[in-house]
């Protein structure tokens, strides 16, 4: 499956704006994300592990909040949406 | 037929003949145009968004446009705000913006809002209006803009913007989601990426701010789909649009079934901001422009260390050594600890992160030059540009 990444956080992520990996779950391609771009972690989970307020993931055109969260089951074909909270010009003035 | 009548008489020849583009349309005609005529819009912002939006909703015919601004317009604004121009460089944004919608259109009614929009105006401001339009930069406004709005029971024409992509949605409307359902909190400041991630391509709140006047005008004519409930991504670089579904939030803290919040808040506070941040405040540890050329002259032994981006230090530069601040941590040891090292930036942002980072890292002399290259430009050498 495919990754989509916005702009603010390419630079955590080699510069690159679609990753591909292979899982079965929300939680399992995050995880291979992560472990792949160490440095994605503290801007997507707080210290607690949990994914952050102000960045939503989108599995296609749906909230994952509105789907089984992690556990979300994921398909080759699908796209998973990171889409942060973004202010303007600036990423936060 | 007296009611036809009536109605044509509340637009005059001139009017007609200037919405006449309108009124051969059946989605518009004399309905439409009258009710775009009553219609009171308030733009929060007369920048890059608030350029595009304020002069496609005066041309439309817009009754009553506001604007809330209280900034004044620099050279840096030019490549991306186009209701100001170059001769109106100095001159507060709401003045320029307000005689380029006139000479647009001189029948529209603009009523200018010199003031910082807070809690404590925005409720009473937004009561004269029907639809806010959202055109700001910084989180805590975009909070306050939105619990205004669901308290108030106003749409929020919401867009966004950063480098080559755009958001845009229509938020608090009863039936559908307001700002909050999406993002229930903002980023803390701590995780802000480095002012060279900023910037934006000059036409991207263009394509943004046309989108959001879009939307105003069907909310205003009650025609077509809204973006309720739908975010849509634009992506300038790849030109995708993408549509993602926002569902209204039931635990949401404003426009939930059980709101938290019931009244407006300080913002600055929740979004974590404490006074001020403004960049190049002077620390010990700070060094000023004029010190760091006077050292030069003198022939000390300092090293100059640029933690710019390589993009930027091609804008120009004052022969430092380039090590963006984001490479820092790997590159440490091309640096040597025991020499006195002088960090800069653009204003001082990131070379301040970049001097704490040093000194955690061991090295005891590092001065962060407190306003970067621009104050170097304006104070020291008018040869090196300000960007």
């Amino acid at each position: 499956m495919k990754i989509l990444v916005p702009t603010p956080l390419r630079q955590y992520a080699g510069k690159r704006s679609a990753i591909d990996v292979q899982a079965a779950t929300v939680g399992e391609a995050l995880q291979s994300l992560v472990s792949a771009y160490p440095d994605l972690r503290k801007h997507l989970y707080n210290e607690q592990g949990k994914l952050r307020a102000f960045v939503n993931l989108y599995l296609n055109d749906e909230d994952i909040r509105y789907l089984q969260q992690d556990q979300t089951a994921v398909s080759d074909g699908d796209t998973l949406s990171i889409i942060p909270s973004i202010a303007g010009g600036r990423w936060l003035s | 037929m007296a009611g036809i009548a009536e109605k044509v008489a509340s637009l005059s020849n001139d009017e007609i003949l200037r919405y006449s583009r309108h009124l051969i349309m059946p989605e518009v005609g004399m309905d439409g145009q009258l009710k775009l005529k009553q219609a009171r819009v308030l733009c929060i912002g007369a920048g890059g968004l608030g350029s595009p939006l304020a002069l496609y909703l005066a041309a439309a015919g817009v009754g009553t446009l506001g604007i809330v601004d209280f900034d004044v317009v620099d050279f840096t604004n030019l490549q991306r705000q186009i209701i100001h121009g170059t001769r109106d460089v100095g001159r507060k944004k709401l003045d320029s913006a307000a005689d380029a919608l006139h000479e647009i259109n001189p029948n529209i009614d603009v009523r200018k809002f010199e003031t910082r929009l807070s809690s404590a105006n925005a409720v009473e401001l937004f009561r004269e209006f029907d639809i806010i339009v959202d055109g700001t930069d910084n989180f805590p406004t975009r909070y306050l803009v939105n619990d205004a709005c669901v308290l108030s029971g106003k749409p929020n024409v919401y867009g966004s913007i950063f480098r080559f992509e755009g958001q845009a949605s229509v938020f608090a409307m009863k039936e559908g989601p307001c700002y909050r359902c999406l993002y229930p909190e903002p980023p803390p400041p701590g995780l802000v990426p480095s002012c060279a991630e900023g910037g934006v391509l000059g036409i991207l709140p263009g394509l943004v701010g046309v989108i959001q006047a879009t939307e105003t005008i069907k909310l205003i004519l009650g025609t077509g789909e809204p973006l309720v409930g739908r975010l849509l991504l634009v992506d300038a670089l790849s030109m995708h649009f993408r549509e993602l579904k926002l569902r209204k939030n039931p635990d949401c803290p404003i426009c939930g079934a059980h709101p938290t919040v019931t009244e407006l808040i300080d913002y600055n506070q929740f979004c974590g901001i404490r006074g001020e941040e403004a960049p190049g405040h002077t620390t010990m540890a700070d060094m000023t422009v004029e010190e760091l050329k006077k050292r030069l002259e003198r022939g000390d032994d300092l090293f100059v260390l640029d933690v710019r981006e390589p993009h930027e230090y091609q804008i120009c530069n004052i022969s430092g050594y380039l090590i963006p601040l984001n490479d820092l941590p790997r590159r440490v040891s091309e640096l040597d600890s025991s020499r006195e090292i002088v960090v800069h930036c653009k204003t001082g942002g990131r070379s301040a992160k970049a001097a704490d980072f040093l000194r955690q890292s061991g090295f005891s002399k590092v001065h962060n030059l407190a306003g970067g290259i621009n104050a170097w430009a304006e104070r020291v050498d008018p040869k090196v540009p300000k960007y």
